[in-house]
């Protein structure tokens, strides 16, 4: 309501926040800077604490330690309706009792603006729903709703917008539309937007930067190719897509690539694209970059030999083999269906190989499996 | 919205926390002082009044804390007390099986109608209650329409009276407290997901055993709420055997009215009061403990 | 035949459920009827058919200076009790605090007293105290035992709330003050509105608490207690059915408006 502190402008800053309940730890220790301007998501799986911290930005919950700042004001012990920051809740929130005219307009008159309608007005038809200004919330349909939740919050120019698993509640092709358009209001509007989401592909589509949050604090920060492409953690590299982990030792470095020792056979990674700290090392490389082949073809790059298949699936675009290597360890492989060429068969002897620029390697004393859905993740 | 303030940057970081912790308090306050003062401290009379013995003139009572009071209450009146329990658990049977049936029917064979049917249970009540208990009187008196049917069908001779008898008082108390049997009966089986049932069918069960089995457990918290609701007024209740009953159908209730607005015995009226309501608490206790009935509010 | 008793089955239980509407209906019915009798001393025989009690309600001495003192108590006493019960309620969902045992407690208790043990209780503390029963100790049992039954409607609705409603509201710039009076209020009033229409039904027809407590006042069920057996004129009657009918108006007047809220698109 006061006029300074709803015109604070700048990039947001998390420093050393932590959110404790009684002994339990939700969010321990972040410290984060989100540029003005950009679409920054918060990835994690549940309980991750990716929602606490977002409830701290809009002033729902208070830190137990640690400091908010936009830009140069410090919003720690404000209240939410002082802050410059507005939230798009996971169910929405709309006043049931109010139209949906006086549900866009609601934080606007709370400002003390008198006259809405032109800005009401000019936000419906950016979600493109300004017929239904007279209705109540109750006869819209779940993705009317959370267009409006959005128009609610963004028709007051907030210097942050904050979106809670919004689009949790969709059906896939409605979700994937609605990831398109909030990516184009982000942009045409030019707002500062924190997606929480536990879905790494939606994350991968709509954020410029995304932080990979883990039992509450950030694994991993980056671009969406960076995490991708180069994950530091087994956590990220496990999350998001799918990565084939193998356990071995650093025998030798010389230039700028290691030479890997796994199980006997030895293949190579980068030293700019692997965080071992000693000789231990978790040697990392995506399903999809490995190519599969019968025993008697002759491969460039690194190879595995040995392996055997033990199950076939076929997706129609590709087709995904588990092989089993001769140390006992499953590996994927993906392999796009391009070439006319009839997939391998269950049982079949088989190489893998790969461009060695493609590996990445991480720390050798952590658990491999970390991330994976195969893991059960922890309770809320 | 539970709130603990923390240290804030203004003036004095007490405060906003003192506020926070009073405004409870400051809620509660003057209800509870109201039902302090003329539900509890009432009730403490009632107590204190009943030790008193009668005094020098007429209507006038010491207090001599005489505690044999209750045992002299208990022992002339205790056919009347047994009398008032029987009546009242056979009226609250009575009433739940009538409502079971027809909440029921309203919570799954209903339709649209759902809301319409719910106030139709409860709109006879509006309809003064001593008006509907004098209307029973009528139906059922012996020149009324209802005896003389029955008797022409021969299923009661000319000597049997529907009023003023032991049948009219539980049947008038019976009907009196249905809404408050039906609406948490009602509550209770709307919550049940019928796919539980049909689930139920699937595995084999019939329709008797899927009630048996899945619907009647489901709906407990709907019977030990409504049984309650019934008992408790039924139990205290003289006006339906005041105006269907006759001088061997007496409840502890219309003695205790006697005994404060006839006889003016005050101690005794007190005393029969404070057993009576000791008795139901103990029952209610005993009652809800068994079927584990956490929050009562 | 066999078609008969399978739709007999079938239908068993909605033809119980007529049934027991019907029998819930009788007496009101029966008081229907006799509320156009052309009566004498008592309403107890039928003797002819008149409109006449419906034109002159108010014919009987007392009857409407009785009818008059149960609305005004219930007003009243539903004012009271609506109020008190309300911040009750708002304590009860809203914060926690210690004593909330207690407090459930003393708000349960008048609900397990029969009502006759609360009259009673009341009447002898006010003759200790030296006051006699009238009006104004009708007006203060009623809140008495009204508080209760507001406090649970009013807690039942509040519970049901979401509270990320007045989250929103907070984050969309109203304080505390402003979120309570434009979005806890107005959703929590239907259930106010409800424990209100409940505390004044149970004033209007209470019988055994007022019958205590009311020394020489009146009030519409006194009257109707006190002349069933010298003769209860058929005004009683009309009275009796025209407060169930304006109630029945009432009630399914507020489910229409409420389900008129709920049309979806």
């Amino acid at each position: 309501m006061s006029d300074a502190s709803t015109s604070a402008k700048g990039d947001l800053q998390l420093r050393n926040i932590t959110k404790t309940y009684g002994d339990f730890t939700a969010v321990d220790d972040l410290t984060l800077t989100i540029p003005e301007g950009s679409f920054f998501a918060l990835l994690g799986p549940s309980g991750c604490g990716k929602t606490t911290t977002l409830r701290m930005i809009a002033g729902l919950e208070e830190p137990t330690t640690g400091t908010i700042h936009v830009g140069s004001t410090d919003i720690t012990d404000m209240k939410p309706y002082r802050r410059p920051v507005n939230t798009v809740f996971q169910n929405y929130a709309l006043f049931p009792h109010l139209s949906i005219f006086e549900n866009v307009a609601f934080g606007l008159r709370r400002r003390g603006i008198k006259d809405v309608k032109e800005q009401v007005d000019k936000v419906l038809q950016l979600v493109e729903l300004p017929h239904l200004a007279e209705r109540k919330p109750t006869q819209l349909s779940g993705g009317q709703q959370q267009r409006i939740a959005v128009a609610r919050a963004i028709v007051n120019r907030p210097a942050l917008l904050l979106l809670d698993e919004p689009l949790g509640a969709l059906d896939l092709k409605l979700r994937r539309q609605m990831q398109i358009e909030l990516k184009w209001i982000q942009t045409e509007v030019g707002l500062t937007f924190v997606h929480v989401t536990h879905d790494q592909e939606e994350a991968m589509t709509m954020a410029d930067t995304i932080a990979v949050m883990n039992e509450g604090r950030i694994e991993q920060m980056g671009t969406p190719a960076d995490l991708y492409d180069n994950p530091k953690t087994a956590f990220v590299a496990n999350f998001l897509g799918q990565s084939n982990l193998i356990k071995g030792n650093v025998i030798a470095t010389d230039g700028d690539s290691h030479t890997v020792d796994l199980f006997g056979q030895k293949v190579k990674v980068n030293k700019n694209r692997s965080v071992a700290r000693d000789s231990s090392i978790l040697f990392g490389i995506r399903p999809e970059k490995i190519r599969i082949q019968e025993n008697s073809h002759t491969n460039s790059g690194c190879v595995l030999e040995g392996g055997t298949i033990v199950d076939v699936s076929y997706i129609g675009v590709s087709t995904q083999y588990q092989v089993e290597m001769p140390w006992g360890q499953e590996l994927m492989v993906f392999e796009q269906n391009d070439d006319g060429i009839p997939p391998l068969a269950k049982g079949d002897s088989v190489k893998l190989s790969w461009e060695p620029v493609f590996s990445f390697g991480l720390n050798g004393h952590e658990d491999a499996s970390a991330g994976s859905e195969v893991n059960p993740t922890e309770d809320e | 919205m539970v709130a603990i303030a923390r240290k804030s940057s203004s003036a004095n970081p007490l405060d906003s926390l003192r506020q926070k912790v009073a405004m409870p308090y400051l809620l509660l306050l003057p209800g509870m002082l109201w039902l302090l003062v003329f539900f509890l401290a009432p009730i403490l009379t009632l107590v204190s009044t009943s030790t008193k013995v009668p005094g020098m003139g007429i209507g006038e009572f010491v207090q001599q804390y005489r505690w044999a009071n209750y045992w002299d209450a208990i022992s002339t009146m205790h056919t009347q007390f047994i009398r008032t329990f029987v009546y009242a658990v056979i009226a609250t049977l009575l009433a739940l099986a009538i409502s079971y049936p027809l909440a029921y029917a309203i919570a799954f064979k209903s339709g649209r109608w759902k809301n319409v049917l719910l106030v139709l249970v409860v709109a006879p009540f509006f309809c003064s209650f001593i008006l509907r208990t004098i209307a029973w009187r009528q139906i059922l008196a012996q020149d009324g329409l209802v005896f003389k049917t029955l008797h022409s069908l021969h299923l009661i001779s000319a000597d049997t009276r529907l009023t003023s008898s032991a049948f009219a008082v539980v049947t008038g108390l019976a009907y009196n407290f249905l809404p408050f049997m039906t609406l948490p009966l009602y509550a209770s089986l709307e919550r049940i997901d019928p796919r539980t049932m049909e689930a139920s069918g699937d595995l084999y069960a019939n329709g008797l055993t899927t009630f048996r089995k899945v619907t009647l457990p489901l709906s407990m918290p709907g019977v030990v709420a409504g049984t309650l609701l019934t008992f408790i007024p039924a139990a205290g209740d003289f006006v339906n055997a005041q105006i269907l009953g006759n001088p061997s159908t007496t409840m502890i209730g219309n003695v205790i009215n006697a005994q404060y607005l006839q006889t003016s015995n005050y101690p005794l009226a007190a005393t029969l009061s404070f057993i009576l309501m000791l008795a139901i608490l103990v029952i209610v206790m005993i009652y809800i403990r068994k079927s584990g009935t956490d929050e009562l509010v | 035949m066999k078609k008969f008793t399978r739709w007999f089955s079938k239908n068993l239980i909605r033809i119980y459920a007529v049934m027991g509407f019907t029998y819930l209906f009788i007496p009101i019915l029966y008081t229907f009827v006799f509320s156009f009798n052309d009566y004498v001393r008592s309403n107890l025989v039928w003797r002819g058919f008149t409109f006449n009690n419906w034109t002159d309600p108010c014919a009987p001495l007392d009857i409407c200076p009785a009818l008059g003192n149960s609305i005004k108590i219930g007003l009243m006493a539903t004012f009271g009790a609506t109020i008190l019960g309300t911040l009750i309620a708002f304590a009860l969902a809203r914060y926690a605090f210690r004593g909330r045992g207690i407090v459930n407690t003393l708000i349960f208790l008048p609900m397990a007293t029969p009502e006759l043990v609360l009259g009673a209780s009341l009447l002898t503390m006010f003759l200790n105290l030296g006051f006699n029963p009238g009006f104004w100790t009708i007006v203060i049992a009623h809140i008495m035992f009204c508080i209760s039954f507001v406090v649970v409607t009013v807690k039942a609705r509040i519970a049901s709330l979401d509270p990320r409603l007045e989250q929103a509201a907070m984050d969309l710039y109203a304080n505390e003050a402003e979120t309570f009076r434009r979005v806890t209020l107005p959703l929590v009033a239907p259930g106010i509105a409800g424990g209100a229409l409940l505390a004044f039904s149970l004033s209007f027809d209470d019988f055994i608490i007022t019958n205590f407590n009311s020394g020489t006042t009146i009030t519409f069920p006194l009257y109707v207690y006190t002349h069933a057996e010298r003769g209860l004129p058929a005004q009683a009657n009309v009275i009796g059915v025209s407060m169930f009918l304006l109630a029945l108006i009432v009630v399914l007047a507020g489910q229409f408006v409420g389900r008129k809220r709920k049309v979806s698109a």
